[in-house]
């Protein structure tokens, strides 16, 4: 491939080639802060490339791919590369990702105490994590969080938050420019705007935490507070995690004793202030 | 020297994984990747001085393997359970039927859909037996349930709805209508009897059965990784058995397979270093044709050779049918895509 670069994301290092320039210099940019080593053998390959030559160039459209490869998966324009670029390594840690029990899910830590928040796109557990991890909380991720087999931690994967549409300028309002990528408009998931982690985020990505609360948010509609039995909660993430059945007994044990010993509720919120007073009092009610 | 060739060379043990540069593992894992052979390499330098992350991800695959060999032997007790009240006698084939028998080859090798062959007779009883058990068609385009039932040699594939497994129920081991007609009543009258109640083909059919698939069926698709079967299967069988080489040339001349069988031990022997008997060790310029096609990766996994990998695609088709059939075949197809 023509332009490579490599990226360490918590436990997975990527290595990531193009046939443009230009996503890979914007993937260098949103990942500058952190750590690198270009000797390490790559954990998943991403590769961003055109399905017929031409395409390079003539109305260039950016095809994602790599260890694993997604029949239908819909090219991009070079314009949204980095939307390209995004995808395809989410595609391929949530398909080959095995050492760890992989949730679609957000996370943020406190106190060496992990808060996870679990649902659709759309329900805001982006935004809260974005939002939290510009308080007192050290953001862990807004796409995935890892559950160790073996011992129950959650593990930290801090890409750069995907912030969508209406949390672009929530966000934005808070945070230095400097830690912002480019604005993609009209993409197949509305406006797109990157967020580079805090410093401190990305310098603790590899201390494992306990898990202490789950949440099941959902925007929009009153503020309330619904706890969840461990049933449901396990049924939700088993749906939230890319790579349950592959695990096998151990995805199983891991996923068991998470919502055994983590309380789970779901809430709703109608706006970003309300989400995090609800995370802020379960948290507090939680931990105590 | 290409990514291809360091993964070929470390499996045949003709390389120390301690010779590589950091870098180069990138290219290996690529290539491992792609021909579904990444827990097969991990196996093989289990005991191997590797670097930290490598080491790791492969005690990755290793654990996972495990679990998916686990849940195909689950899937062919499914099948079992689902036609053995019917009285259905069925043979595993392939990655099922290594793992249900313990050979080497399974050793982390990945295992796709479940393929079974039952006789001839036997097949709407089968098809009936396993729709009631849950499995259901994958497609109900007419034309192509017409040309699995008229010319293939085996239904079309079914898919069980609650576990999302595909089974393939195969009557022979090449298509009805390709220049070679194996004897599958031989294959299934000589089966053998494993541990849980299964079936697989005898150790000769089985092998024939492993060229065949490679050489006289498919484009070579996924080809390392069936050479690698064949390369674990005579090694074994040739330990066990001092006049295996032997019968195996009976065998494959009862199925009209001598030509893929040779094929298929003389690139064993040139890829992955397998020791043939005299008379076995020729040699034939159309093989570097199969090297190359077999190693045609590049250290992003992906195909070199295109026009290659076309011919040998073209070529799998040539074999499967007479000229016209072809014609009015791909015919069909085309106007199906417009």
């Amino acid at each position: 491939m023509k332009y490579v670069s490599r990226i360490a994301v918590g436990p997975v290092q990527f290595r990531i080639g193009s046939e443009w320039r230009e996503p890979v210099a914007a993937l260098d940019r949103l990942y500058a802060a952190y750590p690198r080593d270009d000797a390490r053998p790559a954990d998943a390959t991403v590769r961003l490339f055109a399905a017929r030559p031409w395409r390079r160039w003539l109305r260039p459209s950016v095809h994602i791919g790599g260890d694993f490869v997604v029949p239908d998966a819909l090219p991009l324009p070079l314009s949204m590369g980095l939307l390209a670029a995004e995808m395809a390594m989410n595609l391929q840690v949530a398909l080959g990702w095995r050492r760890h029990l992989l949730l679609h899910a957000s996370a943020v830590a406190r106190d060496g105490r992990a808060l996870i928040m679990s649902g659709q796109s759309g329900s805001g557990k982006s935004t809260l994590a974005a939002l939290l991890g510009e308080g007192a909380w050290r953001l862990m991720g807004d796409e995935f969080t890892l559950i160790d087999l073996a011992g129950g931690d959650a593990l930290a994967f801090p890409r750069a938050v995907s912030l969508k549409n209406q949390a672009i300028a929530e966000v934005a309002a808070r945070v230095d420019p400097a830690r912002l990528g480019p604005l993609m408009t009209g993409t197949p998931k509305g406006d797109i705007r990157h967020l580079i982690p805090r410093a401190d985020a990305i310098a603790a990505m590899h201390q494992p935490v306990r898990p202490a609360l789950l949440l099941f948010p959902r925007f929009g509609g009153e503020t309330a507070i619904e706890p969840m039995g461990e049933g449901e909660a396990f049924v939700r993430l088993t749906e939230a995690s890319t790579n349950y059945v592959a695990l096998g007994e151990a995805g199983f044990a891991a996923l068991t004793r998470l919502v055994r010993e983590v309380p789970a509720f779901g809430i709703s919120y109608p706006d970003s202030a309300a989400g995090i007073a609800l995370a802020e009092q379960l948290w507090a009610e939680a931990t105590q | 020297m290409s990514a291809a060739d360091i993964f070929v060379d470390l499996l045949a043990g003709r390389r120390e994984a301690a010779t590589l540069a950091p870098r180069d593992w990138d290219g290996v894992i690529g290539v491992a990747r792609a021909e579904a052979m990444l827990a097969t390499l991990a196996h093989r330098l289990e005991d191997a001085a590797l670097p930290p992350p490598v080491a790791a991800l492969f005690a990755d695959q290793r654990a996972a393997a495990k679990v998916a060999t686990a849940q195909a032997l689950w899937e062919a007790e499914m099948a079992r359970r689902a036609l053995a009240p019917e009285g259905i006698e069925f043979v595993l084939l392939k990655g099922a039927a290594y793992a249900a028998a313990g050979l080497s080859c399974s050793v982390g090798r990945q295992i796709g859909d479940l393929d079974i062959l039952v006789l001839a007779l036997d097949i709407r009883r089968a098809e009936n037996a396993l729709l009631n058990a849950g499995w259901e068609w994958v497609r109900s385009d007419p034309y192509d349930d017409h040309y699995y039932r008229a010319h293939m040699h085996e239904l079309p594939p079914m898919i069980h709805k609650a576990r999302d497994r595909m089974i393939d129920v195969h009557h022979t081991i090449l298509p009805r209508t390709h220049r070679i007609t194996p004897d599958a009543l031989a294959l299934v009258s000589d089966a053998v009897a494993v541990d849980g109640g299964h079936a697989v083909l005898c150790p000769a059919d089985m092998t024939v059965h492993c060229a065949a698939h490679m050489l006289a069926d498919g484009d070579l698709q996924g080809g390392l990784r069936n050479l690698w079967d064949f390369h674990c299967l005579t090694r074994d069988f040739a330990a066990a058995d001092t006049g295996f080489w032997d019968r195996l040339d009976a065998r494959a001349d009862l199925h009209g397979l001598r030509a893929a069988l040779r094929r298929a031990a003389r690139l064993a022997r040139d890829l992955y270093g397998s020791v043939l008997p005299s008379g076995w060790n020729g040699q034939d310029s159309g093989d570097r044709w199969y090297r190359r096609r077999l190693l045609a990766r590049d250290d992003w996994g992906r195909v070199t050779h295109p026009l290659l990998e076309q011919a040998f695609y073209i070529r799998s088709h040539w074999l499967r049918m007479p000229p016209m059939m072809l014609a009015k075949h791909l015919w069909t197809k085309w106007r199906k895509r417009k």
